[in-house]
């Protein structure tokens, strides 16, 4: 059944589409009303990463840096450096696709306290193809220390991590989505930086178990996909990962060894993402069979955003499919 | 701008003359690291600490310090001596350079050591956060008289991130940032003229909104008017072009790109062997290369 803070309706057909970057914007907007060391940064992108509702309430705390997306981090970090809580935009493929160095050192080896927002990630982007498709995000930011990296189920989720990440002392990356995806939690769903959340708890009758670890917004397929499955017999439950890293290795593992099977679902590639990182905690403390959802170590194509999860296998029949072939 | 007289000019090259011993000192004992770029440098940083910036080496996080912001990390061994004759820590602990544990990285880690504004080897990035820093102090307060000295070698220039940097603060018209580019003509595979042209520099910073100038790196007087200059000016970000000779000080190691990367004990070996490299270098400077008696200066 599912946790009793989510939508209520939450019926594909009728459930409510909203992209994760307007809860990227309204809660960068309210991160601003609330600290004035606040400032944003973003480099031509302002309005489709939602940074313009920050710049229109306080143009003096936005900075223009054009398409410069190297500057952008290593402009954040010398505002940090300063007392100021920067929140640095573009999109997942720019920043911190092709700043990924100066995130490394300017940022992450400074311990500098710059929020980026990765705007426009996964395959559902959609017709700008592959080039913009950015799918080995979480891979590259996870690798660096100090770095807090996170992928919002939805708008809400998206507004809360925004508000948390001004909170916080410290880096922390973020990945947003383009295209409107379900809003599956409430204003009032809780979210803390590393800490999992369960979405959906199997049918204790179903002798099958499984466990699926989502991230992001494919946390509404993974949500259809172990309700369709206990229908059939199949005990699934949804352990919501939106914190990648730190991952929060004591729910993981309580999970893990709950069911005996575990399936992980993100819009990225399997190689170093969550499926990544719960293979590597897993492995570690409690090996268990395992299969990930993801982009198999391909590049996207163009095409319509839910054309392009199915075509790359995270529908929701996918989901089911993979983790049937473990139970 | 404070004026210098020849007594206080005097006194800071004798300084910038202990600097440089002590960079041979650490560069020979980490048997690695860069010689040119920070021999050249030695007399800008030590007017730079010794003459003009507003700072407290007791209280290296003072609110209200001007940032120094070492863009070619690779070049620190003199910031690291020059913080160390200021007083931010012991000049014993220059020996450390490189070895494990050490405060002393062999690029600059800003969490590692006071006085250290950012940690920087990674080529093109300090300037775009002298530029971060500078813009939040602007928000924070417009009329403020901080300054912020970031220090750039020309072979850095060509990092494209410099320019993107460059663009911003040519934009954003920021009068408090002082660019101070180590003109020294090469870089570790040869004469900067032969791997990637440079000039015309000036122009180049011009066409960026960029106050320009170019002095003799090596004259306290030039270099301090022009700090001096550039803080006065108020629609725009300064650059300052400072000609130096690569390993300024001890001739035998002068204007040879081969000391770019390479410690005493390491380098080229056609004017002086390996292993007299760091004993004839502190001699050369002991003695301003043989011009005076040691018993002068100690």
């Amino acid at each position: 059944m599912f946790a009793n803070h989510l939508q209520p309706d939450l019926n594909p057909e009728t459930v409510e589409r909203s992209p994760t970057r307007i809860g990227y914007g309204d809660g960068l907007l309210e991160a601003g009303k609330r600290d004035e060391r606040v400032v944003a940064l973003c480099c031509d992108l302002t309005e489709s990463t939602k940074t313009h509702l920050f710049a229109n309430e306080f143009p003096e705390r936005f900075v223009q840096v054009g398409v410069a997306e190297q500057n952008l981090a290593s402009v954040g970090s010398g505002m940090a450096a300063m007392g100021k809580i920067p929140f640095i935009a573009s999109y997942a493929m720019f920043s911190p696709g092709r700043n990924w160095e100066q995130i490394r050192t300017t940022i992450a080896y400074n311990n500098a306290n710059v929020k980026i927002a990765g705007a426009h990630a996964g395959v559902s982007v959609g017709p700008d193809g592959a080039t913009h498709q950015a799918i080995e995000d979480i891979a590259i930011m996870r690798a660096l220390p100090n770095m807090i990296v996170i992928a919002p189920a939805d708008e809400h989720e998206a507004r809360k991590v925004a508000l948390a990440a001004a909170k916080h002392e410290g880096p922390v990356y973020f990945r947003l989505g383009r295209s409107a995806t379900p809003t599956v939690t409430t204003p009032d769903s809780p979210f803390v930086i590393g800490k999992a959340e369960r979405m959906f708890t199997r049918d204790e009758a179903h002798e099958k178990k499984v466990g699926i670890v989502s991230t992001g917004s494919l946390l509404f397929n993974s949500l259809m996909a172990a309700e369709q499955m206990n229908k059939e017999g199949i005990g699934a439950s949804v352990l919501h990962m939106a914190t990648i890293k730190p991952l929060d290795t004591e729910a993981l593992i309580e999970f893990a060894k709950e069911h005996g099977k575990i399936v992980t679902v993100e819009e990225h590639q399997i190689n170093g993402g969550l499926g990544g990182a719960v293979a590597e905690c897993l492995g570690e403390n409690c090996p268990t069979k395992m299969v990930r959802v993801g982009v198999q170590d391909v590049f996207g194509e163009s095409g319509e955003p839910d054309e392009l999860i199915e075509h790359f296998g995270m529908g929701i029949d996918s989901i089911i499919e993979k983790a049937k072939s473990i139970v | 701008m404070q004026y210098l007289s020849s007594k206080e000019i005097r006194s800071l090259e004798l300084k910038a003359n202990e600097i440089r011993q002590s960079i041979i000192e650490m560069l020979s004992e980490a048997k690695s690291g860069h010689t040119a770029g920070p021999l050249d440098m030695a007399d800008v940083f030590t007017l730079l600490y010794f003459g003009v910036l507003k700072h407290d080496p007791k209280n290296p996080d003072w609110e209200e310090r001007d940032r120094v912001i070492l863009s070619n990390g690779h070049i620190c061994p003199v910031l690291y001596a020059t913080l160390a004759h200021a007083g931010y820590f012991e000049v014993e602990e220059l020996l450390t350079l490189r070895k494990l544990g050490s405060r002393l990285q062999g690029h600059p880690h800003k969490a590692a050591l006071p006085g250290i504004e950012t940690s920087s080897g990674p080529l093109g990035s300090g300037l775009s956060q002298a530029v971060g820093m500078s813009l939040a102090e602007r928000i924070d307060n417009p009329y403020s008289s901080k300054f912020f000295y970031c220090l750039t070698g020309d072979g850095e220039l060509q990092e494209g991130q410099i320019w993107e940097a460059a663009m911003l603060a040519g934009k954003e018209n920021l009068h408090n940032l002082i660019v101070i580019v180590d003109r020294n003509g090469f870089q570790i595979d040869g004469y900067t003229q032969d791997v990637m042209p440079m000039e015309p520099l000036a122009e180049k910073f011009e066409a960026f909104n960029f106050d320009v100038q170019e002095v003799d790196g090596h004259s306290m007087r030039a270099l301090n008017d022009a700090i001096g200059k550039a803080q006065a000016v108020y629609s725009q970000p300064s650059v300052i072009i400072a000609h130096t000779i690569g390993s300024k000080g001890v001739d035998v190691f002068e204007r040879d790109f081969r000391w770019h990367g390479n410690p005493p004990g390491k380098g080229p070996e056609d004017r002086v062997p390996k292993d007299k490299q760091a004993e004839v270098a502190l001699q050369k400077l002991r003695t301003l290369a043989g011009t005076i008696n040691q018993e002068d200066i100690s």
